[in-house]
């Protein structure tokens, strides 16, 4: 049977290939795979894939929305973060990333016939490099934890010799985990800092202690796991820069229409989660992650992943090209300064025309959004008796609220929130176990303030029943 | 008649005006603002200069990106027969089903049990993707190709260090037609690269091998069939080599769009392999991203006492069943988390689709296909004056072919980059250029299953009307391209130190003559 994702399956078309070539059967073209390496097609046929053979859009869409039935979703009543957020998406951004000459371009390579993809590549480095207030961005990296475990890296290349990084106990865990695993070969000291048990952000004095000359760089990340505000980030940086480490910022994008931006903290290098700015959750991914410098050559050079640049075609014209290509893996192979090829530019693209949506205004506006449903959810919470004031410094977007004497223990009220439609924050007792029945609550743009007042006043009414 | 679009398309900092705004966030609720009250944060964490961001309203923004789409070129304008890249039709049908939002929706840290459908996509996926390369176990966590070379780099890693030899396997061994990522993954997991030479049929030399294989080699990398598009038949001896000093094999999943249904991975004697779902099964590009690059291993015993095995050293975290019930599990040695959460779910979910459509069978005739493809081109090249194969005259290849313009860039001082460059001008995507190493002034060319005969057809026929353009007027493919949206990028410039221009802000700052 002809298939229609395979042009040249119907009998004559392939009849008249085979011919050409000069052989009979299309088998005959595997004829140099030595037999004991070769699979018997009655087995490969048999193999239990798919219904084995082709099927229609109709049947496979039974099939797939039988599953998908099984999937609930929670949205705008979700109030999970730990990372990654329920934000919303334009339909023009889901829009414009659906075109085809978008979404299955290949990387730019043929810079002549690809100069509206570079285009958009570059207005996203562009416009990242304004909100972060840093002058050179990648074309992407995997994600924050990626991004972040790649910016030590090139730390330890710009800062040779040294074989220490600091980061603090209250980085996202996740994010730890993958900088754990990538630096693991590199025989590399990670020192943690303490956070301070009152306000919840880096111990100072802690910091000075274990920052020294081994130090490649100090880690802030802010808002930071907590959801609580960094306000001390530009000494951080200070103390960095005076035992002549990198200083490494990580942001909230969401946060940087109110927020110091990490070139005003004096980052060296910034990164952070482009899904903060209006990409889907989707399980997991894909992502964005933000990667970016100072204009420093020495740091430039080190730089990861790929970079877009401005300059003219040969009769002058404005044009774009992918620039500093030595970096890379396909050009200096195993001294490449990092291994990564296929990034997550069509999410690049998606934040460009996010930002270009939202505008100056937009991005401060968004910031405000996310800082007032918050602190108005922190206020029922803290109203209703809920303990809320682990820590006193203040928050963007998410808090942690303690549940010790309520009585009942949070998986449950998690459980029965769950049958009542909504779905509560992320459990940390398995990173923080001092801080007991603990759990992260995120809000955002897409929470209304009936959404809210249904969260807390649910888990009132959980508490109070089993009291 | 090929025409790109030409737009003198601005850039959005050049677009707009002050005030306009493209899309609008909720009012904040009066009840919200009565009891929050103002804004107090501490001075000195507040952001100081307010972004220099574009004011542009919602007709303006889509414009402009939709002009900037029409000066791309993708899969859906035309051929893109970028070898090793397998740039093949993305079904239209499964960006449907990606956008749905049952699974759009879902957050990776939401409980199991509200995830079950999805768990089961991937679990099957998982199975699905074992019995195409042939191994046991598989992890869908890695995000691309390289991120999954990664991950198989450090579990030859793990799989050492657990057998307490790791401060003698040190190297990875790799052929020179190998891709850049192979290497650049090797040293990130902290090993030598050591290259071994292609022999003249551009297989694996089995005596250079021989001789650059000792105690310290840690593990060999190969894509099969090679960049060249021809399977390394001796692949069983290799694998023997390699395992007679303990060193593991690991399988570069790129090429498998030309060999499913003939042979795999774990049958070749492979202990390790990751697979583009962006390439062999479906998933759009993304000019660049997303992929999606699990990572699958052969259930190889490490320690028999303890009950270790390559399993439990798969990154990520693992689609388990129980029960009746889908859970995510990580591995009892897993060499850690490569990224924060599960995996690119929305690549994984087109690859689960795409199998699901086309079954095992439909899979085997999309090799076949790929193959037909790959060989039809090549019985056609032959005959054109100016283009060689350098190696392994008369065998067949598979899901693409590297031919050679040596002898015209010779004869007449046109390039491989001109030759691209004239393709772009008559509608068809270049074929990767300059790879592999091995091959002089390379044009390495994939059709993959997609491509119309009469495309293939038109392929040729420029080839070949170029090569005579070339021995009769070699400047005139100096001036290619003309018929796209710019002529020739100068590369020297956009990468000069005096003219380097990354982001807007860098350039006005050089337009406006401060020092950066």
């Amino acid at each position: 049977m002809p298939h229609p994702w395979i042009p040249n399956s119907s009998e004559s078309v392939r009849r008249k290939m085979l011919e050409k070539i000069g052989v009979n059967d299309v088998s005959e073209l595997f004829r140099d795979i030595p037999i004991e390496v070769r699979i018997d097609r009655r087995d490969w046929d048999n193999l239990d894939i798919g219904l084995r053979k082709p099927i229609s859009e109709i049947v496979a869409w039974r099939i797939i929305n039988e599953k998908l039935s099984r999937n609930r979703v929670y949205q705008p009543l979700i109030f999970l973060g730990g990372g990654v957020y329920p934000h919303a998406t334009p339909s023009v951004v889901k829009y414009i990333v659906t075109r085809g000459e978008f979404l299955t371009a290949y990387t730019p390579y043929q810079a002549e016939i690809s100069q509206g993809l570079m285009q958009a590549l570059f207005e996203y480095q562009s416009l990242i490099a304004e909100l972060l207030d840093m002058d050179v961005v990648n074309a992407s990296m995997y994600d924050w934890g990626s991004a972040l475990a790649e910016a030590f890296l090139m730390s330890l290349r710009v800062k040779k010799g040294r074989r220490k990084i600091v980061l603090p106990k209250t980085i996202n865990p996740f994010h730890r985990e993958v900088v754990e695993t990538y630096v693991k070969p590199h025989s590399i000291e990670i020192t943690t800092v303490n956070y301070d048990p009152e306000t919840g952000l880096i111990d100072i004095e802690d910091l000075k202690k274990k920052v020294d000359r081994e130090t490649a760089a100090v880690y802030v990340q802010n808002p930071n796991f907590f959801g609580l505000i960094e306000e001390n980030a530009k000494e951080i940086g200070d103390i960095a820069h005076d035992s002549g480490a990198l200083f490494i910022v990580g942001s909230d994008l969401s946060s940087l229409g109110l927020l110091a931006p990490p070139g005003e903290l004096g980052a060296d290098i910034a990164v952070g989660e482009g899904q903060h700015l209006g990409l889907d959750l989707s399980y997991g991914g894909p992502y964005l992650g933000v990667f970016a410098t100072k204009f420093d050559m020495e740091l430039v050079k080190q730089m990861p992943g790929r970079l877009i640049g401005l300059t003219t075609d040969n009769e002058g014209n404005r044009a774009f090209a992918m620039i500093l290509q030595a970096r890379e893996q396909h050009i200096k192979r195993e001294k490449a300064t990092s291994n990564i090829c296929t990034n997550e530019a069509l999410s690049a693209i998606a934040v460009a025309i996010y930002l270009s949506l939202l505008g100056k205004r937009g991005i401060i506006e968004l910031s405000r959004n996310i800082y007032y449903r918050s602190h108005y959810a922190y206020k029922l919470f803290k109203e209703n008796g809920f303990n809320v004031d682990l820590f006193k410094s203040d928050f963007f977007k998410e808090f942690p609220v303690n549940f010790d004497n309520v009585g009942i223990k949070y998986i449950d009220i998690h459980e029965k929130l769950l049958e009542m439609g909504i779905h509560g924050g992320l459990y940390i007792k398995p990173w923080f176990v001092e801080l007991g029945e603990t759990a992260l609550f995120a809000f955002t743009e897409i929470h209304s303030a009936d959404d809210i007042e249904k969260l807390v006043f649910s888990i009132k009414e959980i508490v109070e029943k089993r009291v | 008649m090929f025409r790109q679009a030409k737009w003198d398309e601005p850039l959005v900092f050049e677009m707009g005006c002050e005030g306009r705004v493209g899309y609008l966030l909720p009012e904040i609720e009066d009840r919200i603002l009565e009891k929050v009250g103002d804004i107090k944060l501490p001075e000195k964490i507040l952001r100081k200069k307010e972004p220099n961001l574009p004011s542009l309203s919602e007709v303006e923004v889509i414009r402009h990106y939709t002009r900037l789409t029409q000066m791309s070129y993708g899969v859906d304008c035309g051929p893109v027969p970028l070898g090793s890249c397998t740039m093949k039709y993305n079904p239209r049908f499964i960006l449907d089903v990606v956008q749905d939002r049952r699974i759009t929706n879902l957050h990776p840290l939401q409980d199991e049990s509200t995830v079950q459908g999805l768990l089961e996509i991937m679990y099957m996926l998982q199975k699905w993707l074992a019995y195409v390369t042939g191994m046991d176990y598989c992890s869908l966590h890695p995000a691309a190709g390289a991120h999954g070379e990664l991950a198989g780099a450090l579990i030859m890693r793990k799989y050492h260090e657990l057998k307490n030899q790791l401060d003698v396997k040190k190297e990875i061994i790799l052929p020179d037609s190998a891709h850049g990522t192979n290497p650049a993954s090797a040293a990130m997991a902290g090993f030598r690269v050591v290259e071994v030479p292609s022999g003249e049929d551009g297989c694996v030399d089995l005596d250079a091998l021989k001789s650059v294989v000792s105690e310290s080699t840690a593990g060999f990398m190969i894509t099969n069939p090679n960049t060249l598009g021809i399977f390394e038949k001796n692949i069983r001896e290799i694998a023997n080599i390699l395992h007679s000093v303990d060193a593991l094999l690991y399988y570069d999943g790129a090429n498998l769009n030309g060999i499913m249904g003939y042979s795999r991975p774990g049958d070749m004697g492979f202990d390790i392999a990751h697979i583009n779902i962006h390439k062999t099964f479906g998933s759009p590009h993304g000019g660049g991203g997303p992929g999606a690059g699990p990572v699958c291993v052969k259930d190889r015993i490490i320690d028999r006492e303890k009950g270790i095995s390559l399993k439990d050293l798969l990154p990520g975290l693992i689609v388990e069943y129980e029960n009746g019930k889908y859970r995510l599990v990580k591995p009892k040695h897993s060499i850690g988390m490569l990224r924060s959460f599960f995996a690119n779910t929305i690549p994984l979910v087109w690859g689960f689709t795409y199998m699901l459509m086309l079954g095992s069978i439909g899979l085997r005739e999309v090799a076949e296909h790929a193959v037909l493809n790959t060989n039809y081109f090549l019985e056609s090249i032959r005959s054109v004056r100016g283009y060689t194969l350098e190696y392994g005259e008369n065998l067949p290849r598979k899901h693409e072919v590297t031919i050679s313009a040596r002898v015209l860039n010779d004869e007449t001082g046109v390039t491989a980059e001109d030759l691209a460059k004239g393709l772009l001008d008559r509608g068809l995507h270049a074929p990767t250029i300059y790879f592999p190493l091995i091959v002089k002034e390379s044009l390495m060319i994939e059709f993959t299953e997609s491509e119309t005969i009469e495309n293939i057809d038109k392929y040729i026929d420029a080839l070949r009307e170029m090569s005579e353009v070339a021995y009769r007027n070699p400047m005139e493919l100096k001036k290619y391209p003309q018929n796209t949206s710019v002529k020739r990028v100068d590369n020297v410039k956009a990468n000069h130190p005096k003219t380097l221009a990354p982001t807007w802000r860098i350039y006005v700052k050089r337009k406006e003559g401060v020092n950066v």
